[in-house]
C-alpha cells in the first residue's frame, strides 16, 4: 500500500492542496477523480488528441500522459479555473462561445487551455504560427475554423486591436 | 421579430466553455466496476476455449464471463426504428460475445473488476484457444465461390443483392458513334473519430435495468437492449446525457447490451464499459467501404445514354445497417444525372474486418466520388468543360421521384454551382490553372451531390415533444431528437420561441438529457433529421399548448380566445396590441388558483411522411508539388440548399465539419490491414491520418436558402451532405492540376507516387542510376 500510494501537494486553479494518489495515475486520473474536475477529458489517454489538455506551471501539457506525482510543487491550471469569482467566462471562454467555436463540446476544454497559453505569451502570431501553435489538438466537429477565429480575434483584441474575417 | 434564421449563440455555450457539462462518465456512480473486454486477435475462427482461471486469481477481479456464458439470442444492432413488419427488420446476427470469432477485434470475454487496473490484468490473463478458419478482407474475393464463410445463411457472404432498372440498357448502348467511359472507383474504411470514446454504465434499480450512455438514440438503444437480454423492452430505461459527438458511429447498439447484461451478471450492480482509443477504431463501426464500377455511353453533344452502376458494399463481420448504405448510394445515381437507361446493381458483403455501419453521410460520400469522379471523367472524354457538362445533365428542376415523393422545386443545382464558381473565381482561374508547367502545378476542381431529409418511407418517421409552461412564463421543452454536438438544442428553442410567441429562444428551457422513462418518444439523432422532423411536432405542440394557454387567458381577462395571441411573452389583444398579461402572470395564477390550479403542458406525435432533397456542392483549389508527391489543399467552398437557416452560425459551422471530414476522406483517412493476419494497423490518432489545423485552408460555407415547401420552417438536411462533395471535388482538382484521375481514396503520398510514375511524371532516377 505505502508504496503504491503518495501524498501529492499541488495548487489547483490556485488553491493549495494535498491528496494521496496512486503512483500509476495519470493527472487525468487525479483531477478528474480526487478533484472532480471533469473539464479534463479523455479522449485517447496516449497524448494523441489533447483533449485533457491543462496547464501546469503556465505551460500547456497533455494530462493523460504526466503522471500525477510529477505534479508534486506545480501549479497546475484546469478550465474550471478560468471561471471569474463571479461566475463570469474569461475573454477566450465568452470568444469560444460567440465565434460558434464549441459544437459537441469535447475538445473545447483543452483547446481553451491551449490558446490561454498562446494568448499568455502576448504576441501577435501569424496565422501559420497560430494555426501550428494548435496543432496538436483533434476536433471532428469544426473543422477548426471557428476556432481559428476564437482565438485569432481574441489575440487581437488583447493587443487593442479588431480583425475582420 | 423572428426568432428563427438567427445566429443565436447555442444555449449550451456556456457550460460548455466552463466545463460544466455532464458527459457519461462525468455522471459516473462511485463504486461502479470496471468491464474491459477480451478481443480476438485472429480475424476467423471458433473459440474452443477460454481458460480463465488465472484471471480470476487477480485481486479486484469479480467476475470473468466468456462467449460460453452468454444467453443464445441474437440481436440486431442497426440505430433504425423498429418495424412491426418482419419482413423490414434488421438483421439480427449479434451476440454479447462470440464463439465463432469473425474479425480481428470480435468480443470473446469479459473481466469485471473493482478496479481498472485489475480488469486490464485479468484481460491479458485469459487464455483463449482457438481453431483458426481462413479470412477474407477483400469485398468481391469474398463473393467467389469457395470463399471463407462468416454467417451460415449468407451464402458468398452476400447479405443483400438489390437492383434497379429503367429503359433498356442493353439496346441504348447499342446506338453506334456512342462514347463509353468505363471506370473502377473504390472508396476506403474510415472510423467517425468523434473526440468522446463510446461508453456507457449500467445498473438495476427497483427490477429494471438502468444503462446511462453515449448514444444518438436513446430509445432505439431501450428497445435493442430488451431485445439482447430477452428482458420486456419496457423494462429498460435507458438515460442519454451530453454527448462528445457521435457522426453515426453512436447511431449504433454498440456496448450496451453487453454493459446491461454484465450488471445482471454481478446483482444488478454498476458496471461500467469505457472504450478506449483503440476499441473504437476497431471494435465499434467504421464506414463501409464500396467499390463501384461505372459505365457511362455518351452522345457526342453531351447527352448521358446509358449508365451502369455496380456497387459492391464491404459490410466487414456484421450486418449493423447493412444494405440500407449501399442501396442509398445506388439510389442516387439515376437522380443525380438522370438518363434514360439505367442498369444498377448493389451488394452487400461480408468480409474479416470491423463492421460497418452508419457514418455522416450514409453512403453518399463514397456515392458522391465513384459518381464525380466518373462525370468530370466523361467531360473530359467529350473535351467539354465539366461545369457545363454538369449543367446540362444534373437533376433539373421540376424533377420528381415517386418513392420519396420528393420534387426539385427550384433550380438549385445550377444555382449552388454558380454561388460557389463565382466565390472561387472557378472559370478564370480554370484557364490560368491550365498553363501551369514545372513540378508545381495548380488545379481547381468540383463536385456534387443530392441529399434526403429523414428517412420517410423506407422506415418510421415520428417526432414527438412536451412543453410545460414555467411560473416564469418560460418553456420547458422536451423531445427525443438528440443533441450531439450539432446544436440542435439551440434550432429547437429558437423554432419553440417563433411558434409560441416568446421573446427569446433564452426562454425556452431544453432539457437536454433524454431518458426514456421521462422524455416523448423520438428516434435520435441520424438522417439528418432532427431540425426537419421537430418542426412539425414542434409546431403541432406549439399549438396545443397556445390554446391552452388562451383558454386559460379567457377566464382570467374576459377576452375571446379568438381575439387574443401572444406575442413577445405576452398575452394580447390582437385587434389594439393592448398587452393584457403577461405569461409569467398566467402561470403563476394558474398553478396558485384556490379556486382552478392548472398546470399548463402540452404534448402530441407527428407522423412525418414527407421527405426532402437537400443539394449542394464543393469547389476545392488545390496546388500540388509533383516531386514531392504532396498536394495542398489551397481553396475550398460548400454550397449547400438546406432550405431556410434556422441559425446560420451554427449551420455554417455544421458545413466546416463536413468539409473537414470530406478533406480527410480524399487526402489523408484510412484504416488500414495486415493483407497476411487481417490485424489493423493504425487503429490508433497517430497513425490514422485525423486532419488537423494544418491540414486545411479556410473552410467557406456559403448557403442558398430555398424554402421548402413541406417543413412548417422551410428548412431540410444540413447534418450529413457537407460531408458528401468534398473529396471527389479534390480528386478533380488534382485531375485538373496534373492530367492524373486517380479513382481511389484517400489521394495521399504513396498513392501520388504510384500514379505518377505510372503517368511518367516521376522517374525514380536514383534507382536507375544504381542499376
Amino acid at each position: 500500500m505505502s508504496a503504491q500510494y503518495k501524498l501529492v501537494h499541488c495548487t489547483v486553479n490556485g488553491k493549495a492542496v494535498e491528496k494521496m494518489v496512486d503512483v500509476r495515475a495519470s493527472l487525468t486520473d487525479m483531477l478528474r477523480n480526487e478533484y472532480h474536475l471533469t473539464s479534463v477529458k479523455k479522449g485517447c489517454e496516449v497524448g494523441e488528441c489533447g483533449a485533457c489538455n491543462v496547464l501546469i506551471d503556465g505551460e500547456a501539457f497533455n494530462s493523460c500522459i504526466y503522471l500525477a506525482v510529477w505534479a508534486e510543487g506545480k501549479s497546475i491550471q484546469t478550465l474550471e479555473g478560468l471561471l471569474s469569482p463571479e461566475g463570469e467566462l474569461s475573454d477566450i471562454q465568452q470568444a469560444f462561445v460567440d465565434e460558434t467555436a464549441i459544437q459537441c463540446g469535447f475538445c473545447t476544454p483543452g483547446f481553451i487551455m491551449t490558446a490561454v497559453e498562446i494568448l499568455n505569451t502576448n504576441k501577435l502570431y501569424t496565422d501559420e504560427e497560430l494555426r501550428k501553435l494548435l496543432s496538436g489538438h483533434l476536433c471532428r466537429c469544426t473543422g477548426y475554423e471557428n476556432i481559428f477565429r476564437a482565438v485569432k480575434k481574441t489575440m487581437y483584441r488583447r493587443q487593442g486591436k479588431t480583425i475582420d474575417f | 421579430m423572428s426568432k428563427v434564421g438567427k445566429s443565436e449563440v447555442r444555449v449550451d455555450g456556456f457550460d460548455k466553455a466552463s466545463g460544466r457539462t455532464k458527459y457519461y462518465e462525468d455522471r459516473m456512480p462511485a463504486g461502479a466496476l470496471y468491464v474491459r473486454i477480451k478481443h480476438a486477435d485472429i480475424a476467423h475462427g471458433m473459440v474452443k476455449s477460454v481458460d480463465t482461471s488465472a484471471a480470476e486469481a487477480i485481486d479486484g477481479v469479480v467476475k470473468v464471463l466468456t462467449c460460453f456464458d452468454v444467453p443464445d439470442i441474437p440481436f440486431p444492432t442497426a440505430g433504425h426504428p423498429w418495424s412491426m413488419d418482419p419482413g423490414h427488420q434488421d438483421v439480427a446476427d449479434r451476440h454479447l460475445l462470440n464463439r465463432h470469432v469473425r474479425y480481428w477485434g470480435d468480443d470473446v470475454a469479459v473481466v469485471i473488476a473493482e478496479n481498472d487496473v485489475a480488469a486490464n490484468q485479468g484481460v491479458r490473463a485469459l487464455k483463449v484457444e482457438y481453431e483458426e478458419l481462413p479470412f477474407v478482407l477483400d469485398v468481391q474475393k469474398a463473393m467467389e465461390d469457395g470463399a471463407p464463410q462468416l454467417h451460415e445463411r449468407f451464402p458468398n457472404n452476400i447479405l443483400k443483392h438489390t437492383d434497379m432498372r429503367k429503359g433498356d440498357y442493353q439496346k441504348a448502348i447499342e446506338e453506334p458513334g456512342l462514347i463509353k467511359v468505363e471506370g473502377w472507383y473504390d472508396t476506403p474504411t474510415v472510423q467517425h473519430c468523434h473526440i468522446e470514446n463510446h461508453g456507457c454504465y449500467a445498473y438495476e434499480e427497483n427490477g429494471r435495468i438502468v444503462v446511462v450512455t453515449s448514444t444518438q438514440i436513446p430509445h432505439i438503444i431501450r428497445r435493442a437492449v430488451g431485445q439482447a437480454l430477452g428482458r420486456p423492452w419496457a423494462d429498460i430505461e435507458i438515460i442519454k446525457p451530453y454527448i462528445g459527438g457521435g457522426f453515426g458511429n453512436k447511431q449504433d447498439v454498440l456496448y450496451e447490451p453487453l454493459c446491461a447484461w454484465c450488471s445482471t451478471q454481478v446483482g444488478g450492480r454498476c458496471v461500467r464499459i469505457d472504450c478506449s482509443r483503440e476499441e473504437t477504431f476497431v471494435s465499434n463501426r467504421v464506414r463501409h467501404a464500396i467499390r463501384f464500377h461505372i459505365v457511362t455511353w455518351l452522345k457526342k453533344d453531351g447527352t448521358i445514354q446509358a449508365r451502369k452502376v455496380e456497387c459492391f458494399s464491404n459490410q466487414g463481420a456484421y450486418a449493423s445497417h447493412g444494405h440500407s448504405i449501399v442501396a442509398k448510394a445506388m439510389g442516387s445515381f439515376p437522380q443525380h444525372y438522370p438518363c434514360e437507361n439505367m442498369e444498377c446493381d448493389a451488394w452487400t458483403v461480408f468480409t474479416n474486418r470491423p463492421a460497418a455501419g452508419a457514418m455522416r453521410g450514409y453512403g453518399m460520400p463514397q456515392a458522391s466520388f465513384a459518381d464525380e469522379c466518373n462525370i468530370e471523367d466523361c467531360a473530359k472524354a467529350l473535351g467539354m468543360e465539366s461545369y457545363e457538362f454538369r449543367k446540362k445533365n444534373i437533376m433539373p428542376q421540376g424533377f420528381h421521384d415517386a418513392f420519396s415523393g420528393n420534387t426539385n422545386y427550384y433550380d438549385t443545382y445550377r444555382e449552388c454551382m454558380a454561388k460557389g464558381a463565382e466565390y472561387i473565381d472557378y472559370a478564370r482561374k480554370k484557364k490560368e490553372y491550365a498553363n501551369d508547367t514545372g513540378d508545381i502545378r495548380r488545379g481547381i476542381g468540383m463536385a456534387t451531390f443530392w441529399y434526403n431529409t429523414a428517412v420517410y418511407p423506407i422506415s418510421l418517421e415520428t417526432s414527438s415533444n412536451r412543453m410545460l409552461l414555467n411560473l416564469d412564463g418560460t418553456v420547458t421543452f422536451q423531445c427525443g431528437e438528440t443533441e450531439i454536438g450539432q446544436g440542435a438544442d439551440t434550432a429547437y428553442a429558437q423554432m419553440v420561441a417563433e411558434a409560441l410567441g416568446l421573446a427569446s429562444y433564452r426562454d425556452v428551457r431544453v432539457k437536454s438529457c433524454q431518458d426514456t422513462d421521462i422524455t416523448p418518444t423520438g428516434l435520435g439523432a441520424y438522417a439528418s433529421r432532427q431540425t426537419y422532423v421537430a418542426g412539425f411536432s414542434i409546431r403541432q405542440t406549439a399549438d396545443l399548448l397556445k390554446e391552452k394557454i388562451l383558454k386559460y387567458a379567457n377566464e382570467l381577462t374576459r377576452q375571446s380566445v379568438a381575439c387574443m395571441d401572444i406575442v413577445d411573452g405576452n398575452i394580447v389583444r390582437k385587434e389594439d396590441g393592448v398587452v393584457l398579461m403577461s405569461l409569467s402572470e398566467l402561470a403563476m395564477t394558474a398553478q396558485y388558483n384556490p379556486v382552478h390550479s392548472e398546470h399548463i403542458t402540452a404534448e402530441s406525435t407527428y407522423t412525418i411522411r414527407n421527405n426532402a432533397y437537400s443539394f449542394g456542392c464543393t469547389f476545392a483549389e488545390v496546388e500540388v508539388d509533383i516531386p514531392m508527391c504532396k498536394v495542398t489543399l489551397k481553396n475550398i467552398v460548400n454550397v449547400h440548399d438546406c432550405g431556410k437557416l434556422i441559425n446560420p452560425a451554427l449551420a455554417a459551422a455544421q458545413v466546416h465539419g463536413g468539409m473537414s471530414m470530406a478533406i480527410g476522406f480524399g487526402l489523408s483517412e484510412q484504416l488500414i490491414f495486415d493483407e497476411k493476419t487481417g490485424k489493423p494497423l493504425n487503429g490508433n490518432l497517430l497513425d490514422y491520418k485525423l486532419s488537423t489545423f494544418m491540414d486545411h485552408p479556410h473552410l467557406e460555407a456559403e448557403f442558398i436558402e430555398n424554402a421548402e415547401p413541406t417543413s412548417p420552417f422551410g428548412t431540410k438536411a444540413l447534418g450529413e451532405p457537407p460531408a458528401c462533395s468534398g473529396a471527389p471535388a479534390i480528386r478533380n482538382a488534382i485531375l485538373d492540376a496534373t492530367g492524373v484521375a486517380i479513382d481511389h481514396n484517400p489521394i495521399n503520398p504513396h498513392v501520388l507516387f504510384a500514379e505518377f510514375s505510372k503517368a511518367g511524371l516521376i522517374h525514380d532516377d536514383w534507382r536507375e542510376e544504381e542499376k
